[in-house]
């Protein structure tokens, strides 16, 4: 009787602590460090508004105040991924002369159209002005090239900004308070050892440290159970979601379109739907993306194949025949609102941006939100770290006023009154319930009604075992409109370090073959949109062990969201490592 | 008339070459002039960051004094150079280098901007990738040794001082070749001669207080006149399907189908 070997996959430190690994025994551990007023984790949207308001704010005031962001992508720009359809109101109050500084803003929305697919049909859906869907005043852009152009406002106005720099760790003063971050470590091999290139990450001390790691970002994973931020809302839920870039034929390109739809291929059970947005660029460009909720219950449903295969439908085909794909890309985005915003502010620091989530679901806007969140707690933290009189009972004082602000702003107007629209999907009507909510109680309400709809648990929970469901039949891609993951994956310019410990980490490494393996086929085989999960024959071949493509990583989070064991963490890997969009 | 001298001065000249970034997907542009670079992700070139690394190192056996990293291009290359920087290069020179000159830069304007900076700077060597990943050329370290006079010693995968020479190793077809060359010398980087440090934070920081000099190739007296002309760029055919083929007998008749045999 062979004995049952246990499976030994994960060798990241967070998993195999190096205190106790005889192989880091004499390796000297000390990092540098460099102090700063402000630290803002994470480059995007949300990130760069908190910085550049902070200047602003500084500058007004004659005041010396050190900020410093950190981006774990190569580029600025290089890990955005968003539809997008942008409302300006958060932009004209961050930079009011963004035109004449050249912000790339370029499509306005001339058209707006939705409808519902049936598997041969359309059906097309009035837009009334008012309800979400309704983009009057908003532009179509390429939120990389946005957030690029915010980067380099930000570094005039004095931010050091430092991409290729993952926080890997948060950091506590003794008495809890956060002290700042802590770069990743490079150099070590795959096997969790140190190689002649090992070299500490470095610490960036700041006064506050605002964290803006997008959605469900890794550290604030942490932060919300060092500091309870979340004992008084709902869990967050979330979708995944897809974007092409397409070179369409100049005969079907309608600069400032911008097309949405629900239904097919997706049955009223599964929420999600599609969009299509034509910028006005030089180019004939096409965003097309697809949407799905991560509270989906088929283990064999394959978000990727579903975008794949929506795009063949006898309606939406007619946009992309002829055209060429150029970018590829996903990203897990939030679908909780209202419901799902955490405490914001804790002693040392705060929330910003997609992180604790400020998505207007039914209108699919975060991008507007998201910046005013980051100017908020900018005016907060500044505020705070400038009083004459420091009231704080711990090292590093808490921006509490930040709470107060977005609380008393439009954004939480916003969030809130269309707080119900997502969860009335969560009943036999599914999908429908939550078209029929907007149609009715929040074209009369607005929000105002005063019932608050619950999500019904976190989106991992809602898979059925493999066994109570269908497989679903997808076609093949006919590499025309539709295309095969590897292909895709191949168009993110994605890329890590091979030699490095994966960054998909099992808390457990034998959970995927006992349990999702067993009870669910591997979901994380058809849900990851890079390919990184496969399950393959053990080289006895007696058994299947669970493959972890790292390299294939686009940082999207869906694995984190959706294991249905919750056993994937997903850690940052080495810098620079990950997707290479170009205005995406 | 004493023992000792001034310290003789070992200074090296590192070209650095900004290329797009090799795990990203390289698309033709429209016009098939050309690839498409704009808004693309871009970095030092692979073989030129293990020059800098030989360079550091030899530094760090105190062979080396000076590490002189150099750029030619359009404002961007500095990014490389900061990267250089941050690697231990102790300065860089951006030869500027605007756009529409930089899409008709070839080695051999390159190879006369680094012989006259090195005589300019009074290298002791200078060491450059072997090749760079866009163009494939594999002639800068070459044809700057020829400009020079210079002895050359390409494809490095080993570098050791002895005396006034160095010992090189080269990697070459039919396996490992060691030669002597004497300084000043030019040298040209393998991919097994070292495995490059990384750009920490910390020296990234430092970096941006080294200096970075910038010049233009008249400066130098160098015509960057074009000399090639890309007449057209296009993508390698779509691969076809393959077929499988059950026996023999298959093989034969398809064989006869396609032409291929009577």
């Amino acid at each position: 009787m062979s004995e049952k070997l246990p499976a030994k996959i994960t060798t990241h430190y967070s998993v195999i602590p190096r205190d106790k690994d005889p192989r880091w025994k004499d390796v000297d551990m000390e990092r540098v460090s460099d102090e700063f007023d402000a630290v803002i984790v994470g480059g995007g949207p949300a990130g760069m508004s908190a910085a550049i308001r902070l200047k602003q704010l500084a500058n007004d005031a004659g005041k010396e105040f050190r900020v410093c962001l950190v981006e774990k992508a190569a580029e600025i720009g290089g890990h955005i991924l968003s539809g997008n359809v942008f409302q300006p109101n958060s932009l004209n109050e961050l930079i009011p002369d963004w035109k004449e500084k050249g912000a790339p803003l370029h499509t306005p929305v001339k058209e707006d159209k939705f409808s519902v697919l049936t598997e041969t049909g359309r059906i097309p859906v009035p837009v009334i002005p008012g309800l979400p869907m309704s983009n009057h005043g908003n532009y179509v852009i390429r939120l990389g090239n946005l957030v690029q152009w915010l980067g380099e406002q930000a570094e005039e106005l004095g931010v050091e900004i430092y991409p290729g720099s993952p926080a890997a760790e948060v950091l506590f003063h003794e008495d809890g308070s956060v002290k700042g971050i802590a770069t990743a470590d490079v150099g070590i091999a795959k096997d969790g050892s140190p190689k002649e290139t090992f070299e500490r990450g470095m610490e960036l001390h700041a006064g506050i440290t605002m964290f803006a790691e997008g959605c469900h970002g890794h550290l604030g994973k942490q932060l919300y159970k060092t500091f309870n931020l979340r004992a008084n809302c709902q869990p967050q839920t979330y979708a995944i979601g897809f974007k092409e870039l397409w070179e369409v034929e100049p005969s079907r390109h309608r600069p400032g379109l911008v097309e949405h739809s629900l239904g097919w291929p997706l049955d009223r059970f599964t929420y999600g739907g599609s969009f299509i947005y034509h910028l006005d660029e030089g180019a004939p460009l096409v965003a097309v993306g697809f949407v799905v909720g991560l509270d989906y219950k088929n283990p064999y449903l394959s978000p990727f194949k579903e975008f794949q295969r929506y795009k063949t439908h006898p309606y939406i085909r007619q946009t992309f025949e002829g055209g060429t794909r150029l970018s590829y890309g996903a990203r897990a985005l939030n679908e909780g609102g209202f419901q799902s915003i955490p405490k914001l502010t804790f002693p040392g620091g705060c929330l910003i941006g997609c992180l604790p989530g400020f998505v207007n679901v039914p209108k699919i806007k975060g991008t507007h939100t998201a910046m005013k969140s980051g100017m908020l707690a900018a005016e907060s933290v500044f505020e705070t770290l400038n009083q004459e009189n420091t009231q704080s009972n711990t090292i590093a004082p808490e921006p509490s006023s930040y709470q107060e602000l977005i609380q008393n702003s439009w954004v939480w107007q916003e969030m809130k009154s269309v707080r119900n629209i997502r969860p009335a999907a969560h009943n036999f009507l599914g999908i429908w319930g939550s078209i029929l909510y907007t149609g009715t109680i929040y074209f009369l309400f607005r929000g105002k009604e005063p019932w608050t709809l619950n999500h019904g648990g976190i989106d991992s929970s809602h898979l059925k075992p493999a066994a109570e469901c269908k497989p679903i039949e997808y076609p093949k891609p006919d590499n025309k409109l539709s295309f095969d993951l590897l292909s895709s994956v191949a168009l993110t310019g994605t890329n890590h370090d091979h030699d490095q410990p994966a960054h998909l980490t099992l808390l457990d490494d034998s959970k995927p073959v006992e349990h999702n393996l067993a009870v669910f086929d591997g979901p994380e085989q058809h849900f990851c949109p890079a390919g990184v999960y496969e399950y393959v024959p053990t080289e006895d071949g007696k058994g299947m062990r669970l493959q972890i493509n790292a390299q294939n990583c686009i940082h999207c989070k869906t694995c984190d969201i959706k294991d249905p064991s919750q056993n994937i963490n997903w850690v940052c890997p080495e810098g620079g490592g990950g997707p290479a969009y170009s205005g995406m | 008339m004493g023992v000792l001298g001034p310290k003789m001065a070992f200074r090296v000249l590192v070209g650095c070459k900004r290329v797009i970034d090799y795990a990203v997907k390289v698309r033709v542009k429209p016009d098939k002039t050309g690839v498409v670079t704009d808004g693309v992700k871009h970095s030092l070139n692979p073989f030129d960051e293990i020059a800098i690394e030989e360079a550091v190192r030899l530094k760090e056996k105190k062979i080396a004094t000076e590490i002189v990293a150099v750029s030619c291009g359009p404002p961007k290359c500095q990014e490389v150079l900061r990267t250089a920087l941050a690697m231990g290069a102790d300065r860089g020179i951006h030869i500027e280098v605007p756009d529409e000159e930089y899409a008709s830069l070839q080695p051999i304007h390159v190879s006369k901007i680094l012989a006259k900076l090195a005589a300019q700077e009074e290298a002791s060597m200078i060491i450059v990738g072997k090749q760079a990943i866009d163009d494939d050329c594999n002639q800068t370290a070459q044809m700057t040794a020829a400009f020079l006079d210079w002895p050359q010693a390409t494809f490095a995968s080993k570098i050791e001082k002895t005396n006034g020479d160095l010992l090189v190793t080269r990697e070459v077809d039919g396996g490992l070749e060691t030669i002597k060359v004497k300084l000043p010398a030019v040298l040209s980087t393998d991919l097994r001669l070292n495995e490059p440090r990384y750009a920490t934070l910390p020296n990234i920081m430092k970096a941006k207080k080294k200096k970075i000099d910038k010049k233009k190739p008249a400066d130098l007296g160098v015509d960057i006149t074009q000399h090639v002309e890309v007449l057209k760029v296009e993508e390698p055919p779509v691969r076809q399907a393959g077929v499988i083929i059950e026996n023999a007998e298959q093989l034969v008749s398809k064989l006869r189908e396609a032409g291929h045999i009577q």
